[in-house]
């Protein structure tokens, strides 16, 4: 394994890249993307086996689709740092004539994005038909795909969750993000799901759950996931994280779900996350 | 003796899963999705001869678009096969996201459209499809017009790189264009040349605007006709040289008004070649129960409607 200290390091850069970049353009979403860093850093810097030389058909490579769109500046910080585009181009995040849209696409050809997602509760079906395409391929890596707790309300994703044990899709390891939080408030609140783990295994999912912001405990989880693959049906994992996880005034609030920080608060949030790869 | 005949009424959706059969043997990379309605899309043949590369979705439209995006990633050509109505607006966002933005090479393959579903009424009766996917760029939109048209087209468009949107029906029609023609993807099929006025058609209107240039040839009037069988990309050139002509122009489609082949043509014209129109469409109503052909007759989808119109045009001229 990867050293922790150095997973922890990259995810620290990685939270200063998304807050720089948010504040810059004065939008953005930093809750869930701080609260989604590790799992990031985790696939790409430890899990994944990718090839930063990027290819759509991604054959013979591990492959992850973001559901979540909207925590892109994350993925954008994870994808650059892992080389697929220049770290410097981070700074066009959001600008016009950049291949950083708002949210994810393939239009401008960006490395790394294989289909857009934004417009919620899309991505799991189309990491379920990657995952047809790797068995039609005799291709044996897997597909990883992360979804927002809220973004479940989407019926969509109940659709492909029947496909995918209807069509016993079992090369696909996807996470929830469960900060139980969401725009208008906590989602107990605005839309309660309930038992998460029991609404999954009736669906005839495995499902496993982890601390999501622990990179100890969500390594091993994802790696259990992998041994438990194969047999006929596909992984959920519950990835239990704080949104605006890494700066403490940002922590467990819904609030910062779409804000940008101010001159002073981005300051603040800095202060508390080290620049161990040199900022962009 | 008509330029045009026919031996046999047959389905264009028939056409379709001919196709899809012949795309299984000649293609690899080719697969199918279908939301609960194989039968009726004509898509067992390929299910029985490729079960590995049918995939079964289930009442679940939006996630089959979604899964079909999926599956061009690994390089397959998904043909995700529903009712027009299913094909576009109930799943208008999966598409626009997930295959038109993203560019996807998937087919989507929209059965039982327009009016000529019948007795299924209105809630099945999409007339507003070819609006919605013209709208969306990337997507290129076809209709063909009979059997043998709707199966060459079929194999054409998996050649073809990017989304495609193709459109067929239910009811037997006339099956008059040839067997094993080659269909060229944004080529207006020019049928009768004519010097009077110029008549676009597309599906199963085709055949309807054949028999209105029967009759007007009759009234010694001499109408261009074209099969537009590809919307968009629309063939602006071989439309302007037509109208540059004739300096009337018909259109004549089994869909809304707003939205279709009329929509697509008058624009055209308006910006740049400016002459009198008449449409033979569906002006702003949801359909009704009843058979193709009453449908057909009530809306104002007929031949006779079609010389009508002719006439009107020249009448502005």
């Amino acid at each position: 394994m990867e050293n922790i200290q150095n997973l922890e390091k990259i995810a620290s850069q990685v939270r200063r890249d998304l807050l720089r970049m948010i504040h810059a353009k004065k939008s953005g979403h930093p809750g869930g993307s701080l609260g989604v860093t590790e799992l990031l850093v985790s696939l790409y810097f430890e899990i994944m086996e990718h090839n930063k030389d990027f290819k759509m058909d991604g054959i013979n490579e591990d492959l992850f689709f973001l559901s979540i769109g909207h925590t892109s500046a994350a993925w954008y910080s994870v994808l650059a740092r892992s080389g697929y585009f220049p770290i410097s181009e981070l700074a066009s995040f959001r600008a016009i004539n950049s291949r950083l849209q708002g949210h994810p696409a393939t239009a401008e050809g960006l490395p790394g994005i294989r289909i857009a997602s934004g417009s919620l509760g899309q991505g799991l079906s189309n990491a379920c038909g990657a995952a047809l395409a790797k068995k039609l391929n005799n291709d044996d890596k897997f597909v990883y795909c992360l979804l927002g707790d809220g973004e479940i309300q989407e019926g969509q994703v109940w659709e492909a969750a029947m496909f995918a044990q209807a069509r016993k899709i079992d090369n696909l390891i996807a996470f929830i993000d469960y900060n139980k939080q969401q725009i208008d408030g906590t989602i107990e609140d605005v839309m309660n799901l309930k038992n998460l783990r029991q609404k999954w295994e009736a669906f005839n999912w495995i499902v496993l759950e982890c601390n999501g912001n622990d990179f100890q405990e969500l390594i091993s989880t994802i790696k259990q996931a992998q041994k438990l693959s194969g047999k006929g049906q596909a992984i959920m994992i519950l990835s239990k994280t704080e949104m605006g996880k890494g700066v403490d005034f940002m922590t467990g609030s819904h609030k910062w779900h779409g804000i940008p920080p101010s001159d002073e608060q981005l300051e603040n949030a800095l202060s508390q996350l080290e620049e161990t790869l040199g900022d962009y | 003796m008509s330029k045009y005949t026919y031996t046999e009424k047959k389905d264009t959706r028939s056409g379709f899963g001919a196709g899809l059969t012949e795309l299984g043997e000649l293609n690899k990379n080719v697969v199918a999705l279908c939301a609960d309605l194989t039968g009726s899309l004509k898509m067992n043949e390929f299910q029985k001869k490729h079960p590995e590369r049918f995939f079964q979705a289930g009442i679940a439209e939006a996630n089959m678009m979604g899964v079909a995006a999926g599956l061009t990633i690994g390089g397959k050509i998904p043909f995700a096969g529903t009712f027009a109505g299913f094909a576009t607006g109930r799943v208008y966002d999966q598409i626009r996201q997930a295959i038109a933005y993203s560019n996807k090479n998937v087919k989507i393959a929209a059965s039982h459209a327009g009016i000529t579903l019948g007795e299924d009424g209105a809630t099945h009766q999409i007339l507003e499809d070819i609006g919605m996917m013209k709208m969306l760029p990337n997507m290129t939109v076809i209709v063909p017009c009979d059997y043998n048209q709707t199966k060459a087209a079929t194999i054409a468009i998996a050649e073809h790189q990017g989304p495609v949107y193709l459109r067929f029906g239910r009811p037997a029609v006339p099956n008059f264009t040839k067997p094993n023609q080659k269909f060229e993807i944004g080529k207006a099929e020019l049928l009768y040349t004519g010097k009077d006025v110029t008549i676009l058609a597309n599906g199963h209107m085709v055949w309807k605007a054949i028999e209105a240039c029967e009759i007007l040839l009759e009234k010694g009037i001499e109408a261009e006709v074209f099969n537009i069988h590809t919307i968009k990309p629309f063939d602006k050139e071989a439309v302007l040289n037509s109208i540059k002509k004739t300096k009337a122009m018909v259109c004549a489609e089994e869909h809304m008004l707003n939205g279709g082949l009329t929509d697509t043509a008058a624009q055209m014209l308006a910006l740049n070649f400016p002459i009198p129109i008449e449409a033979v469409a569906i002006d702003d109503k949801f359909g009704e129960s009843g058979t193709p052909d009453q449908l057909m007759e009530k809306y104002g989808l007929t031949s006779d409607n079609i010389v009508a119109a002719v006439e009107k045009v020249l009448k502005r001229k």
